[in-house]
Order: structure tokens, then C-alpha cells, then sequence
């Protein structure tokens, strides 16, 4: 009973200090939120380097809290309106679950910035941001159909939403440009994040004959198993060699750290405006992995696409491409436009699977 | 040295009432050590947790928004778990009632009439009550035991609606992102005081269901056979109770109460249909209907006390970078001295030296 | 192909056998804990961290039990001394676990692991066709197969078993013979938990040799269900654990059949099997009301405190 006195009595006291020793803060509050840990070896630990790369370049003018494992649904919205409360200028929210609790909130505190990854709903106040990833899905696929003996490639994939879908068709497309008889075998993992169950995706691809493995879901468990069953593999959101010394081809690194700063250096400058922007390999919002693991000649190949798509003389998405079904979708020349790549819920011709409708 | 219980002759009034300060003292005491060794001030740690989340008017809406769907969901379940039902698919029925719930927006989206809510709600709370009634049907027609299947059926639930909302249900307009349309307005559920923040009706159901439930407990037959069948089937007998039916009318009642919270929240707190709607409030109701001793009263309080620990966290992350797994932890702390204090009520503990008995210590 | 699929098979089923049969000891002798999820992620954490500060796997394997049997007295404490209630306090330790391995593995994360690497039994090994996949396997799987036979022989052939399941069924007339209840109780609970932790060290060391945090990944909740699934006896647990890892296994294949096939078969459908298989053998298994009578012990969740 005393220890419960005396612990009211020092809240009581605290509450007091508190609320009048609220310290003047000179520094901007730059903040994110993550759905996922910031350790989760994938996409939330991703940004979170970005965050502390920016805590590095911009420490002095910035500080950046965050708050990581927030669920999408009314939680996020409370949490990106305690944000909001709590004197953040800027807010990064890195789930496209958040993309409607951003938008509410946004609406209500007009004078703090808000930006959304990967979707695309904006507003004055509200930016949104993403990263072509299919570029470097590209450059894999045509790495895969030099480095495949069988030419098969198995693609883990998490859930049917067209980020997934583009990056399927752009590994298949990169491919094609080397081997057109190339097949990508695609398994549904149903999840982002659940290492066994990648791992069972793997073996179950690589036990149905392909020789080459890529990865849509979060963890290192993929890059394992190919490591182990003595396959080549692409890494994904982050560097994985680690996993898979003699595995990894490459992996598509996002590199948010670069647009972070880009973003909050506008903030203090004045000169941010809400922008719907889309970066690729060329601003540094991705970048490959070392090209490891395979011969000079395919390493000369893809760097030589890697800067093809920099200067902007190749887009992976240029016709002629057929759909699937063999119908025609892009004409000789044409390039596909963002809308309809950021809205993707077909496959083109070459995929084995069959997106459900 | 060890410990020892007695039972008490009757239950103890002053700990019924002294047990959760108790606990509210030990938790703090233990709260304040973690932190002080991860370096954190135990004081300004244990303020954000309890004290900053009550101070803002936004931020109590904020809190009955967290705590109607587990206090809806645990009233419900503790007449399951009081006749001894054990329902733990909460989670399931919440998902299913979300989905019958929310076929008339997804379905008629230019329907503005004052019907539609009215008419959600029941279709939300018969979609509940009917997946509830899978478990009660193979319990009472195969004899098969009910955790295991209202558990199996939880995935299911959440595979289906993954299905939905990427196939069938997906706005066209939402780049074919896996959501549904945003519901009218007139679908939506109403906010309570909305120029204060956005808590809205499902605090109110979730106090009305507590309530009723409540009173159906103490004064009415129905709450007598509840009990009485959960102590045992075979008194229960003797009284011309019936077991069979009371596995439906506990199962269809905590479905119902589950899927009208699923509505409600996806109609009120988020506006339309997504894969995760729910952060486990199904599976942390179970903890709520437990620390409220299975008394719907006592749920409306473990409600909001939990809820406001994952607001603590939250403000705990974001004002002195407390980690989230740091929360979990002071939240199991928590829950573990709230169920060990409450020994107390219905116990006399003694602790014994060597077989040398050195008298009460507590109680 | 067939044996590769098989080794999968055996890989994912593993951990859910492990935690199941831990489970399974622990409800004969009457208590239910709901805490697997966590003690598993428990044993998880502890068996990564001690094989990578000593290098040695099976120092990995032995952290892995300590760290789950230790974890699982925390629920001892409550729900036997304490009588506090079995469901909350097995789920609040779900709670803390999860938490507390996040925090005890923040520093892993990222690290590759050590795989635990099969022990070769020489000449069994070479075996046609099931050689391979029995007799070159590593030591957690030898340890689930022995664990089952061992449990099978415990529980229904010995003396101490035997007492086991009569605490399981009826706690007062347990103690009116003159049986430590708490006592045995307090063991059964440590095996839960050391066999919840051995199953997290398959996890962190052999399915997927890292360190993530919830990568349990709901897994100890199907070990729960597995248990009811065996109606409490451990072969079948074997069985139901092999079905349920197949089933999940499968479906992955299907995918790709389908694919050749040219057939829409929606993923979400596929993934949903292994619990609707569940279910649906449940169901034909427990039409018998007699036999599930005979085995659900009769005192489940119920707090004892002896009289004195």
C-alpha cells in the first residue's frame, strides 16, 4: 500500500513539472511510421535506414521519432493524428494501409506536411512517394534468363496488388529481351513476413524445377534456402549477401534515405510542396546490390541496362508487349503510362500464373 | 520458503476492491525498474503511459474508439466462458459480421436511405452469430471440440475476406488496390460528439451490451441457467436445463456481439473494407473478459485499462522512445499482476519458512 | 522431387509436433496453458542468441529448452500457486513473449544463422526411397520421433505417467491418494515449455536458421489446436502435425500445377485448406463421443488448491 502512495505522490509531483516544463524546441520534428518492426530485415527496416541516414545528414536541424508495428486501420489514424498533436512537421507514412487515415488526418491539420508511400491519394498538405522498382526487376529478369540453365525462374510473391503484379511482369519482360521462351513460375505466399512459410515457397519452386529465385515478401528465408538447395537468387528491399554469399545476383536496395532528405531539406527551406513523385534508379531512391555471383559478361550487361534506364534511353515497359492472353496491350515504341503501371492488374504474355479477377 | 493459500469463507469485499490497486502499484514499481535499466526515466515513462493519453479530450475519444471492440467482443464471451463454452474465434466472427455488415455499401453504394446503418448492424451481427454457429453446430450435432474449431475457422475468415476485398469487392476505382469503396455517408456510423474527436456509437453499444448483459446475470433466469450450467452440467440438468441449447445461445449471443463490433468498427472507424481490419482485438478480448473477472461491468473497466495501454505505448514511443517491444512487455507485467493480486480476493496467501509458519502477510 | 517434398514436409511439421506434444503433457496433467506462442518465440530467440555468441548450435538447442522450460515457470507461478486463471495467464504470457524475445534479439537481427546440420546414420541412410529422409535428418527431428514414443510409453505405461493422467482427470482424488499435485503440475508445465522452446530452436536453427522478430508466426496457436485435434494422445499428434504440414505444404504445389495447368485457383483458398482439412478431420474423428470422453482429461483449466 505505501509503495502505491508513494508512486502517486512522485506522478502527482511529475505531473506538475510537466506540464509547465515543456523544453522550447529549436529542432523540426521530422516523423515516420512504420506497419511493420524496424528490424524486420525488409521494407520497414528500409526506411528506417532512411531515417537514420537522415538523422545523420540533418541531425542538427531535425530530430525523427517514429513509431514502428502499427496496425493499418483506425490505430494508424490515431497514430498519425498523435503525430500530428505532438509537434511533427512532416510526416512520413510508410504503408500503403495508411493511405486513408493519412488522408483524414491530413485534412484536419492543414499546417503539418504529410507524405504517403506508395499511394495515391494527395492533397495540399499531402504528398505521396514511391519507387520504381520495377527498373530493377527488369535488370534481375534479364540476369536470370543468362544465369538459368533450365530457363525457369520461380518469383515469391506476397498478395496479387499491382506493385507485385508490375514486378512480375518486369522480371518476366527483362527476361524476354535475353531468352523469349523464358517462364517465371509464381507462388502466392499470402504473406509478407512469415519466414517459414517463404521458406516452404522456395523449396516448393525449387522442387518444381526452377533454378533461379526471386522475392516479393519481406525476410531472408528465400535467399537461405536457394543458398542451401545451391541456386542463385535476388535479394529484395535490402542488400541480403549476407544470407547468401555465393547466392545473391543482386538485390533491389531501397534507398529512402536519399528522398528523406531531399524532402526535409524542402521543408526547412520553405520550397516544399505536396508532389506526387515516382523515383527510379536515376535519383537514388533504389539501387542494385553489387552484381555478384555470376560472369563478367552478364555483369557488363546488366550494368549497361542499369545505365540504360538511368539516362532514361530504356524503359523496361516499351512495346511491343502482348498481355497474357496474347492480346495486344503496348504497340513497336510505345511505353506503358504510370496510371495504368501503377493500377497493373494484368500479366503479360510468358507468365505461367493466372491472376485471379 | 513457500507460499501457501487459504481459501477465504467468503470473498473478500476489501480486495475485490484493493487487488487491481495492487497490481496498479506493483506494475508501477516493476514498470519503473525496467526502465530505469534501459536507461529511460521510470517517471516520465509510467506518466506517458497512464496519465498523457487521459489529459487530451481527442485522446479519450481516442480511447473508447480502442476499447468498444474489446469490451463488445469480451461481454459476449464471458457468457460463453461462464457456462463453460469455449469460444476463442472471436476473432473470426468479428471478420465475418464486417463482411454480411458491409454488403449493402460494397453492393449499393447510391442506396442513401436512413435504413442502411439499422440494417448493417443486423446483417453484421447475423453474419457473427452464424459463423459462431459452425463451432456450436459440430459442438452440439459431432461432439467436436469448439477452441479448436472457431479457431481454425479465424484464418478462414481472414483468407475469405483477403479473397473479397482483392477480388470481388474491390473498388474499381482504387487502383486496383485491394480495398473496397468508400461506404456513404449515410453508412457510416454516427460519431458521438464529433466536434470533439471521433469516437462514435460502438462505445455506446459496447456500454448498452455491458449493461444488459449485466442485469440478464444478476436478475434474470437466463443469467442463473448461465451460471449454473457452467458450474455443472449435471446440476444444470437437475434444474431442467438444457446443455445443447445453452452451447447455441452463448455461441449465437458472443458471434453476434463479436460481428456488430466488427461493423461498427469497419463502418465507423475505418469507412470501408480492407485485408487487416483488426489488430488481434478478437484474441485480446479474451485477456479483457479475464481481467474483468467475467463480469460485464468489470469489462467495461479491463476494457479501457488495456486500451489505454497500447495508447501509453504509443505516446510512451513517441515522446521518450520506448520501444514498442518494450510496451509489450510492461503490458504483460501488467496482466500478470493483475491476475496474480486477484488471488487475493478468493485467497488468504501465507508465506512459510522451512516448514516454520511465520503468520499472514497479507489479508 | 518426392523425397525433397517429403523433407519440406518434415521440416515445417516439426516445430508444430514439438510444441504440440509439450502441450499435450502439460493438459493431461490438467492445466491449459494458451502461452505456446509465446514460449515458443521464447526458445526461439534464446537458442539463436546462444548459438551465435558461442558459435555451436547445439549449445543453440539447450539455450532453446532452458529459455522455454524457464519462461513457462513464470505461468507456473500463477496459475499453480497463484491460482490465477489458466487462458488469461497462458495468453498474457503470449503477450510478454512476444515482446520480451523482441527486445532480447533486437541486436540479431540480420545475423546469418548457424544451421543445425543432419546427423547421418551410415547405412540406414542408404535405404531406397525413405533412407534418406528418416536416418539423415538433424537432432530435433530424432528428438520429436523419440519424444513421441517416449510421451506414448510415459503416459500410458508407467507408474509416474499413469499418476499424471489421474491428477489430469481429477485433482482431489489425485491428492486424496497421496499425489503431489502442484508438484507434478509444476513439472508437466517446464516440459511444455522446454518442448515449446525446442520447437522455437527448430525454427531459429534448422526451418529458417535467423533471427526475426514474431517469427513464430502464429504457429504455437496450431500446435494448441493440434493437441484437441490428438485428442490428447501422441501418435496421433504425429499424424495431425504431418497432415496439417503436408496439407500446407501441398497447396504451395498446387499453385504451381495449376499454373501448368493453365487453372485460376485463388491463393487465398488454397492457403485456407490446411485449416478447413482440420477441421473436417476433427469432425470425423471426434463423431465418437465415447473415446474423446475417455481422453480429455476431465479436470482441464481447473485451479486446485489443496485443502488443508
Amino acid at each position: 500500500m505505501k509503495k502505491l502512495i508513494i508512486a502517486l505522490a512522485a506522478s502527482a509531483a511529475l505531473m506538475g513539472g510537466f506540464s509547465t516544463g515543456a523544453q522550447a524546441q529549436e529542432k523540426k520534428k521530422v516523423c515516420f511510421i512504420y506497419v511493420g518492426s524496424k528490424t524486420d530485415g525488409g521494407w520497414t527496416q528500409a526506411h528506417d535506414l532512411g531515417r537514420q541516414q537522415l538523422d545523420k545528414a540533418l541531425g542538427t536541424k531535425v530530430e525523427t521519432p517514429f513509431l514502428e508495428n502499427v496496425p493499418e486501420g483506425p490505430d494508424a489514424e490515431r497514430a498519425i493524428e498523435r503525430m500530428a498533436r505532438s509537434g511533427c512537421a512532416l510526416v512520413f507514412t510508410t504503408s500503403f494501409g495508411f493511405m486513408d487515415a493519412t488522408v483524414k488526418v491530413a485534412a484536419k491539420f492543414p499546417d503539418v506536411k504529410f507524405e504517403h508511400a506508395t499511394g495515391f491519394k494527395a492533397a495540399p498538405n499531402l504528398a505521396t512517394y514511391n519507387s520504381r522498382f520495377y527498373e530493377g526487376r527488369y535488370i534481375q529478369g534479364q540476369i536470370a534468363a543468362k544465369m538459368s540453365k533450365k530457363g525457369v525462374a520461380g518469383y515469391i510473391a506476397s498478395f496479387p496488388i499491382p506493385e507485385v503484379v508490375m514486378g512480375i511482369n518486369a522480371f518476366e519482360l527483362g527476361a524476354k529481351s535475353i531468352n523469349p521462351n523464358f517462364k517465371l513460375k509464381v507462388v502466392w505466399a499470402n504473406t509478407w513476413f512469415d519466414p517459414g512459410k517463404e521458406a516452404d515457397a522456395a523449396k516448393a519452386l525449387i522442387d518444381q524445377g526452377v533454378d533461379i529465385l526471386t522475392q516479393h515478401t519481406d525476410t531472408t528465408a528465400p535467399m537461405q534456402v536457394a543458398s542451401e538447395r545451391g541456386i542463385l537468387a535476388f535479394g529484395q528491399a535490402s542488400d541480403m549477401i549476407a544470407a547468401g554469399p555465393k547466392t545473391q545476383l543482386t538485390a533491389i536496395v531501397d534507398t529512402w534515405g536519399a528522398y528523406y532528405i531531399k524532402r526535409t531539406q524542402a521543408l526547412l527551406d520553405g520550397t516544399w510542396k505536396s508532389e506526387q513523385i515516382w523515383d527510379g534508379l536515376k535519383d537514388g531512391i533504389l539501387t542494385m546490390a553489387p552484381y555478384t555471383n555470376m560472369p563478367d559478361d552478364v555483369k557488363a550487361m546488366a550494368e549497361e541496362t542499369e545505365a540504360k534506364i538511368k539516362s532514361g534511353e530504356l524503359h523496361p515497359f516499351t512495346g511491343p508487349i502482348n498481355k497474357q492472353d496474347g492480346s495486344a496491350w503496348l504497340k513497336a515504341g510505345e511505353k506503358a503510362q504510370d496510371g495504368v503501371l501503377l493500377g497493373m492488374n494484368f500479366y503479360i504474355e510468358g507468365v505461367d500464373d493466372k491472376l485471379p479477377q | 520458503m513457500r507460499i501457501e493459500l487459504q481459501k477465504r469463507a467468503r470473498v473478500s469485499t476489501l480486495f475485490s476492491v484493493l487487488s487491481p490497486l495492487l497490481a496498479l502499484a506493483l506494475t508501477l514499481l516493476f514498470g519503473a525498474i525496467m526502465f530505469w535499466l534501459l536507461g529511460k526515466n521510470p517517471v516520465s515513462a509510467l506518466y506517458s503511459f497512464f496519465i498523457e493519453p487521459l489529459l487530451e479530450v481527442w485522446s479519450l475519444h481516442e480511447l473508447a474508439i480502442k476499447a468498444a471492440p474489446l469490451i463488445l467482443i469480451a461481454v459476449g464471451l464471458s457468457v460463453c466462458y461462464r457456462s463453460n463454452n469455449w469460444n476463442i474465434g472471436a476473432e473470426g466472427q468479428f471478420t465475418i459480421g464486417a463482411i454480411t455488415g458491409s454488403i449493402l455499401p460494397v453492393l449499393y453504394p447510391a442506396w442513401h436511405s436512413p435504413m442502411i446503418l439499422p440494417l448493417m448492424l443486423i446483417l453484421g451481427m447475423l453474419g457473427g452469430a452464424l459463423y459462431a454457429g459452425i463451432p456450436a453446430l459440430l459442438k452440439t450435432r459431432f461432439n467436436t471440440n469448439e477452441i479448436l474449431t472457431s479457431l481454425m475457422l479465424v484464418y478462414i475468415a481472414q483468407l475469405y475476406l483477403d479473397w473479397l476485398v482483392r477480388g470481388p469487392w474491390r473498388d474499381p476505382q482504387g487502383n486496383n488496390f485491394p480495398i473496397t469503396k468508400t461506404f456513404q455517408i449515410e453508412a457510416v456510423v454516427p460519431e458521438i460528439l464529433s466536434s470533439s474527436g471521433r469516437a462514435h456509437w460502438a462505445f455506446i453499444f459496447a456500454i448498452v451490451a455491458a449493461v444488459a448483459l449485466w442485469f440478464m446475470m444478476r436478475f434474470m433466469l437466463k443469467g442463473f441457467e448461465v451460471s449454473v450450467l457452467g458450474q455443472s452440467e449435471r446440476a444444470g440438468r437437475f434444474a431442467g436445463f438444457s446443455a445443447r441449447r445453452m452451447v447455441w445461445f452463448s455461441m449465437l449471443l458472443s458471434g453476434a456481439l463479436a460481428g456488430l463490433a466488427g461493423i461498427s468498427e469497419v463502418s465507423g472507424s475505418i469507412g470501408h473494407l480492407q485485408p487487416i481490419i483488426s489488430p488481434g482485438y478478437g484474441f485480446t478480448a479474451i485477456i479483457v473478459a479475464f481481467l474483468g473477472r467475467l463480469n460485464p461491468l468489470g469489462i467495461i473497466a479491463s476494457g479501457l485499462v488495456l486500451a489505454l495501454t497500447y495508447l501509453g505505448g504509443e505516446a510512451a514511443q513517441l515522446s521518450i522512445g520506448i520501444s514498442d517491444k518494450v510496451s509489450r512487455v510492461f503490458q504483460g507485467l501488467l496482466l500478470f499482476f493483475v491476475l496474480s493480486c486477484d488471488t487475493l480476493i478468493h485467497y488468504r496467501i501465507r508465506l512459510i519458512f522451512s516448514g516454520m509458519k511465520t503468520g499472514e502477510v497479507k489479508g | 522431387m518426392f523425397e525433397a517434398i517429403l523433407l519440406t514436409v518434415i521440416t515445417a511439421s516439426t516445430p508444430l509436433v514439438l510444441a504440440a506434444l509439450g502441450e499435450l503433457v502439460t493438459e493431461r496433467s490438467g492445466v491449459l496453458n494458451l502461452g505456446v506462442e509465446g514460449m515458443m518465440i521464447m526458445g526461439a530467440v534464446c537458442a539463436f542468441v546462444a548459438a551465435q555468441l558461442t558459435g555451436s548450435p547445439y549449445a543453440g538447442i539447450l539455450a532453446g529448452i532452458l529459455g522455454g522450460g524457464i519462461f513457462s515457470l513464470l505461468f507456473g507461478f500463477l496459475t499453480l500457486t497463484l491460482v490465477a486463471n489458466q487462458v488469461a495467464t497462458g495468453l498474457a504470457l503470449t503477450i510478454l513473449g512476444l515482446g520480451l524475445s523482441g527486445q532480447i534479439g533486437e541486436a540479431f537481427v540480420g545475423q546469418p544463422g548457424i544451421k543445425l546440420q543432419p546427423i547421418v546414420f551410415p547405412l540406414l541412410s542408404d535405404i531406397p526411397f525413405f533412407g534418406r529422409v528418416l536416418f539423415s535428418q538433424d537432432l530435433i527431428f530424432y528428438l520429436s520421433v523419440a519424444l513421441v514414443i517416449g510421451i506414448h510409453w510415459f503416459l500410458f505405461k508407467s507408474r509416474t505417467g499413469l499418476k499424471l493422467r489421474a491428477i489430469g482427470d481429477s485433482h482431489s482424488s489425485a491428492h486424496a491418494l497421496g499425489i503431489n499435485v502442484i508438484r507434478t503440475r509444476y513439472l508437466a508445465v517446464m516440459f511444455g515449455g522446454a518442448c515449446a522452446g525446442l520447437a522455437g530452436a527448430q525454427l531459429s536453427l534448422v526451418y529458417t536458421p535467423q533471427w526475426v522478430e514474431n517469427m513464430s508466426a502464429g504457429r504455437g496457436w496450431i500446435a494448441l489446436a493440434l493437441v484437441v485435434f490428438a485428442s490428447w494422445r501422441p501418435w496421433r499428434i504425429l499424424a495431425g502435425g504431418y497432415l496439417f504440414g503436408a496439407v500446407g505444404i501441398g497447396q504451395l504445389h498446387a499453385q504451381i500445377l495449376a499454373q501448368n495447368l493453365g487453372i485460376v485457383i485463388p491463393s487465398q483458398f488454397l492457403s485456407a485448406l490446411p485449416y478447413a482439412a482440420t477441421i473436417v478431420v476433427l469432425i470425423i474423428i471426434s463423431h465418437n463421443r465415447r473415446t474423446t470422453l475417455i481422453n480429455t482429461p476431465a479436470s482441464l483449466g481447473k485451479p486446485f488448491v489443496p485443502d488443508r
